[in-house]
């Protein structure tokens, strides 16, 4: 069995390149795959716990972070859609009409 | 155990540093001398007739973002159906609260059905 | 193992059923019913508002648990869910407004809202910090499709994605934080939480990191400084009275749960988390002061006034005493009607035919043309800027004596100095209302208000006025609510 730390650090190392991700790439799709990525990181580090504490209570919460993850994706990736149908881009960079 | 694999380790190695001799080295020693027809896709063959990428309808998009919700949701039948057998003697709520829980996707499905994203046209 | 059922008390989370049951029933009569008209929506869904602040009335001083420990209604919490309830009634009525005609959906609108003020009942109800996590989420991404809305406009689809985005990538940190706390604690509950720390203290680093992940994303939702870029964009883009509910209900929620880890967990006031809220009130009430007063586009000037705002709750929170919460309470419901009403009045001077008049300039002269409109939006200014008579005043008399019982002197004089600053450009737009010559010699043509906003700057107005000269009913009310927050 592969040992409890092992996993939690995978889960930080999975999680720390979803950061990198979101911080350097300009594409929306892209830092959205990276925010996913985040999200399941953190779906591995609660299962890996739930087993280490011997309670279900980590497991329970992946499956609401999970729902909660698909209604995300949902919502995301339709204001994706528009946002590429009003401007021909999804690079952050060039969606800056608002500023003050 | 570590003896065993250690040829094999030896031999991804030497493989690793093989193929990226030869490739740096075709990259930088061969001669390049491109010209439209070797730069483009298949050269011996036909002429390309579109870009390789085409383009979906939005429709996919919809049945995916439908699918992936009503699916997710399915998650929460299984620990109700690991538990169910041993509630149900007890009383019937377990049953009422996951008919309850359907009963609100319903209501997500009549929206998406009326709302025509279930329509291929 | 053995399972039990835990007890289920449907009474506990009846405000948050009723919103939720109005919800999905708008949302239905908006999809069977193509023609009906947005103000029987409207109705509908107040009505249900009315059902759910009865049903909080009949919680009052009860402190109901239910769900084995997940959420718990005391005094407090309840105050705070009636707080958010009159912000979702009045940025109902603000949505009755003309411009608001480039919505082509309001069943879906209404049904939204609504859904957004659930998540907040249900985040601030939550002893529990899965329950917190589906409330936010709850609010969340009802608030992003509701900030998208008008779709076909670029920047409204803009401000949404930027909100999404910096929303969900906050959403990674705050669980993340909420995975380490149950990693070393074990538990998702305060109590478990609060009993973790009386035994063992601030010494394991992976829980110390997991507080501040979660804070971190709590800090997002609230727009503490430095986490605050997104409001001004996302406030700018949105239809306003969206932008108005969210000032104050995702800021209120995150206060709240807020609130409850503080006073849950005794240990946070030891010197290094207090130094770290004071320089995070500090930091955010100057930053947003400061930015403000630069700004020309009047919904990203009120955007920089919420940060700043944030920042004086903050020094409330901050204060840790009985005093600074019912003065929280009170500023917040204070606020509520000042920043509600303001974003009202620029709903309705927005309309325009072809542009919203956004900017501060187009506001000149108005204060003849349209009389009602300025004399309510000079009364919030003024509120806003804490000037007396008004409910802006006493709210942040409250906070900063709060804190200064508490032994905040430092904090309270730079607050103090940062109210000063901020009175310049609220002042500004009363000064540009009444004292200057409007742009291009004449005012613009306005259509007559819908009643729907005429009945909510109303209330706003007469809300501010009261509270500014009558607080002291209302206070105790907070001040006994403060006194019980004792579920745990």
């Amino acid at each position: 069995m592969i040992p409890a730390t092992n996993l939690l650090i995978l889960g930080a190392i999975l999680f720390s390149i979803g950061v990198i991700g979101v911080l350097i790439r300009r594409n929306a799709i892209v830092i959205f795959m990276s925010i996913e990525l985040m999200l399941n990181s953190v779906n591995l580090t609660f299962i890996v716990l739930a087993r280490q504490l011997h309670s279900l209570d980590g497991q329970i919460f992946v499956f609401f972070i999970m729902t909660v993850a698909a209604a995300e994706v949902a919502v995301g990736l339709a204001l994706i859609i528009s946002a590429y149908r009003l401007r021909a881009t999804i690079n952050v960079d060039e969606i800056n009409l608002l500023n003050g | 155990m570590v003896n065993e694999w250690l040829p094999v380790f030896i031999f991804m190695i030497i493989m690793s540093v093989v193929v990226f001799v030869i490739l740096a080295g075709t990259a930088f020693i061969g001669p390049k001398r491109p010209n439209p027809v070797k730069l483009s896709p298949y050269e011996c063959g036909v002429e390309p007739v579109g870009e390789p990428r085409t383009r979906f309808s939005i429709k996919f998009y919809m049945i995916a973002m439908l699918f992936i919700i009503f699916d997710l949701e399915v998650i929460f039948f299984y620990p109700w159906a690991v538990v169910f057998k041993r509630f149900l003697s007890g009383s019937s709520f377990i049953l009422i609260e996951m008919l309850i829980f359907v009963g609100i996707l319903l209501v997500g499905y009549v929206y998406a059905w009326k709302k025509g994203a279930l329509e291929w046209q | 193992m053995d399972l039990i059922i835990p007890q289920i008390n449907f009474s506990a989370i009846a405000p948050a059923l009723t919103v939720m049951i109005t919800a999905v029933v708008v949302l239905l009569i908006g999809l069977f019913f193509q023609k009906v008209q947005r103000e029987l929506l409207a109705i509908v869904g107040i009505i249900g508002l009315i059902v759910s602040l009865g049903e909080l009335g009949r919680m009052w001083g009860k402190d109901i648990t239910g769900f084995g420990g997940m959420v718990g209604n005391d005094n407090f919490t309840i105050a705070f869910q009636m707080i958010f309830i009159i912000a979702a009634f009045l940025a109902a009525l603000l949505s009755l407004n003309r411009i608001e005609d480039e919505y082509v959906s309001y069943g879906e609108f209404y049904g939204l809202l609504l859904f957004a003020l659930s998540g907040i009942i249900v985040m601030v109800q939550g002893l529990n910090l899965l329950i917190v996590f589906l409330g936010l989420e709850i609010l969340s991404i009802s608030l992003y499709i509701l900030t998208g809305f008008r779709k076909m406009r670029a920047d409204s689809i803009e401000a949404a994605l930027k909100y999404f985005l910096l929303g969900a990538f906050s959403t990674g940190f705050l669980l993340y934080g909420i995975a380490l706390i149950y990693g070393t604690t074990g538990s998702f509950s305060f109590k478990g939480i609060s009993s973790y720390v009386n035994a063992n203290g601030f010494t394991n680093v992976l829980f110390v990191a997991g507080i501040i992940l979660f804070l971190v994303g709590l800090a997002f939702k609230a727009a503490f400084v430095p986490f605050h870029q997104w409001t001004p964009d996302v406030y700018q883009g949105a239809p306003t009275p969206i932008a108005a509910f969210m000032s104050v209900g995702a800021k209120g929620a995150a206060f709240a749960v807020l609130i409850r880890l503080f006073v849950s967990v005794a240990a946070f006031s030891t010197r290094e988390w207090t130094i770290a809220i004071w320089v995070l009130a500090l930091l955010t009430m100057t930053i947003g002061n400061v930015v403000a007063i630069v700004q020309q586009n009047i919904k990203r000037m009120l955007a920089y006034s919420s940060i700043a705002h944030a920042g004086y709750i903050l020094v409330g929170v901050l204060a840790g005493n009985e005093m600074g919460r019912s003065a929280v309470l009170f500023y917040l419901m204070a606020y509520t009607f000042m920043n509600l009403g303001a974003f009202g009045v620029v709903s309705y001077l927005g309309i325009s035919h072809k542009v919203e008049n956004l900017r501060i300039e187009s506001y000149r002269g108005i204060g003849y043309k349209y009389p009602f409109a300025a004399l309510a939006m000079a009364v919030f200014m003024f509120s806003l800027a804490g000037v007396p008579p008004t409910a802006g005043f006493i709210g942040k008399f409250y906070l900063f004596s709060a804190a200064l019982k508490a032994g905040f002197v430092w904090l309270v004089i730079l607050s103090v100095l940062n109210a000063v600053i901020s009175a310049y450009y609220y002042l500004r737009v009363v000064v540009a209302m009444y004292m200057q010559e409007p742009e291009e010699g004449k005012v613009f043509e306005l259509p007559a208000a819908s009643w729907g906003v005429g009945l909510a700057l109303l209330l706003a107005v007469l809300g501010v006025l009261y509270m500014g000269i009558f607080p002291s009913s209302l206070m105790q009310l907070f001040q006994k609510t403060a006194e019980l927050i004792s579920m745990l």
